[in-house]
């Protein structure tokens, strides 16, 4: 059964010409699954629309 | 007077100021100790011999016409090898970079530490491309941790900390992107500054996340940090994010008291997640300081959580292309990981930019009422080689993802730390002193009264 992730994966490998191999894939999703659940705890913070990313950051 | 293995720098530079040994036996004996023991560390994958006798000859020529010399003078140094070395390819732990064109000229601060005297002996051994908390390397084997070398060293900078924590060299420089400055000084037992973001130049360095990327030096004494830091501070035109501030010497700064500095825990995230030897050397230290106070963090895990996706999309976006042509010619894990921070969505990594600068904020409140912050540098003491899980607060967990749990949330706000060796047995441990931004004065000031109290200490590598 395909992985809930797979498609996705196929779709930004071909958008980005990016090789993803069979044997690399369940190590690909793996780190894409803990990626995008860590990136869930950034995007459920709640912040104000003014706020300034830090691109070159001073400190 | 003869080298011996473990005289720190600024005992070296001293002793060959004053005509008492020259740079070229100094240099000589780092040499020798290296080929005598780096077959087992496997710290180092270049040695630049004849560039070394030359530097140390010009040194004692310099003395011998009775002119000035710099406060490293004759003191063997050596750089983790993402540094740009003159006349070698700037491997930075890859199979890939093998193929670079020689480097033409040396990075900056390889130029500040020579300027002040110092002789550059060789590059170190580092994780691949800097994405790695271990000192394990597919291509070149794993830098061993100089206090049982079945043991991880540490990364990336795995080879700075096995080097300097094996007493081949007294100083070595490394980079810190989430604590690959702060993680091999803790498991290998020595002292590391990661300054603050922008504070010493990049330029002439392979990059892994431009964002996050800080240099800096490890040392067996906060004497030597200092003196290496010192040396290398300064603006850059070659680096878009160093800063403009001059020279702020830290050194004439290091003996003066403590004791009307405000000194606190990190509490929540950072008394979390740790071994019982974590909390025996945080304690330890705060004692040492007679610091009680516990200040929370606030969203410390949300601050590692955006580090980790600043880290792996920017990591992906600089090697792109190197991941469309040669993938197989990667470490698989760091290939692999790659491969999926280039899939993260583009809004996710707007907002944990956005997430930095709050977070920020949140520490400059924090240092109206505070000058130090004390936490542990890892979780643990070095784990075994290739071990992969283990068990933090009751969960099985990966060990390269989370050695570098605590030093992630202070590097993503570019924060000033020296990483301080606590000497338990049967392995050290690091602790952070964590300062305000531009205050590693502070940082230093404090690690050197915790090495005067005798509570930090680099041990001896025994058996070496």
């Amino acid at each position: 059964m395909a992985e809930p992730l797979d498609d996705y994966i196929d779709a930004v490998s071909k958008a980005l010409t990016l090789p993803v191999e069979e044997a690399w894939r369940p190590a690909v999703r793996a780190n894409l699954e803990v990626s995008l659940r860590l990136g869930r705890l950034v995007d459920e913070f709640a912040l104000p629309d003014e706020t300034e990313p830090a691109p070159i950051f001073t400190a | 007077m003869t080298a011996k293995p473990e005289m720190t720098a600024s005992e070296i530079a001293s002793a060959v100021a004053r005509g008492k040994m020259s740079a070229l036996d100094a240099t000589e004996a780092a040499l020798a100790r290296i080929k005598q023991h780096d077959g087992v560390f496997n710290s180092f994958t270049d040695l630049t011999d004849d560039r070394a006798r030359a530097k140390a000859r010009a040194v004692d020529a310099d003395i011998a016409a009775g002119k000035t010399v710099g406060p490293l003078a004759g003191v063997p140094f050596a750089v983790k090898n993402l540094f740009d070395v003159a006349g070698l390819p700037t491997r930075a732990g890859s199979k890939i970079n093998r193929d670079l064109a020689p480097s033409k000229r040396d990075a900056t601060l390889i130029e500040r530490m020579e300027a002040a005297g110092a002789v550059l002996v060789g590059a170190l051994n580092m994780g691949e491309y800097a994405y790695d908390f271990t000192g394990e390397n597919v291509h070149d084997g794993p830098s061993r941790n100089p206090h049982d070398t079945t043991r991880m060293a540490g990364g990336s900078s795995g080879g700075s900390g096995s080097a300097v924590g094996g007493a081949l060299v007294p100083i070595a420089l490394g980079s810190d992107t989430n604590g690959s400055i702060r993680v091999p000084s803790s498991f290998c037992g020595i002292f590391g500054l990661k300054p603050t973001y922008g504070r010493l130049s990049r330029a002439r360095t392979f990059p892994f996340v431009a964002s996050l990327d800080h240099l800096g030096p490890f040392a067996r004494s906060v004497t030597d940090l200092a003196l290496a830091y010192d040396a290398m501070q300064g603006p850059d035109a070659d680096d878009g994010a160093c800063t403009t501030r001059g020279l702020e010497p830290t050194l004439p700064l290091l003996a003066n008291p403590v004791s009307d500095l405000r000194i606190a825990i990190a509490g929540g995230h950072f008394q979390k997640n740790v071994f019982p030897e974590a909390v025996e050397a945080v304690s330890r230290v705060a004692k040492a300081l007679g610091a009680t106070r516990v200040v929370d963090v606030p969203e410390a895990s949300r601050a590692r959580a955006a580090a980790y996706v600043i880290t792996t999309t920017e990591g992906a976006s600089l090697h792109l292309d190197r991941l469309r042509k040669r993938p197989n010619d990667f470490d698989p894990a760091v290939r692999d990981r790659l491969i999926a921070g280039a899939m993260v969505p583009a809004p996710l990594v707007d907002r944990a930019q956005k997430f930095r600068r709050w977070y920020r904020a949140q520490f400059a409140e924090i240092f109206k009422s505070v000058d130090v912050l004390i936490a542990p540098a890892t979780p643990c003491t070095a784990p075994k080689l290739g071990q992969v899980n283990f068990n933090l607060d009751g969960v099985e967990l990966p060990v390269r993802a989370n050695i570098g749990i605590h030093t992630q949330p202070i590097s993503f706000i570019g924060l000033p730390v020296v990483a301080v060796p606590v000497p338990l047995e049967p392995l050290p441990i690091g602790v952070q002193i964590i300062a305000a931004p531009w205050r590693e004065d502070i940082a230093l000031r404090v690690a050197h009264a915790l090495e005067k109290m005798g509570v930090v200490a680099a041990p001896s590598p025994k058996g070496f």
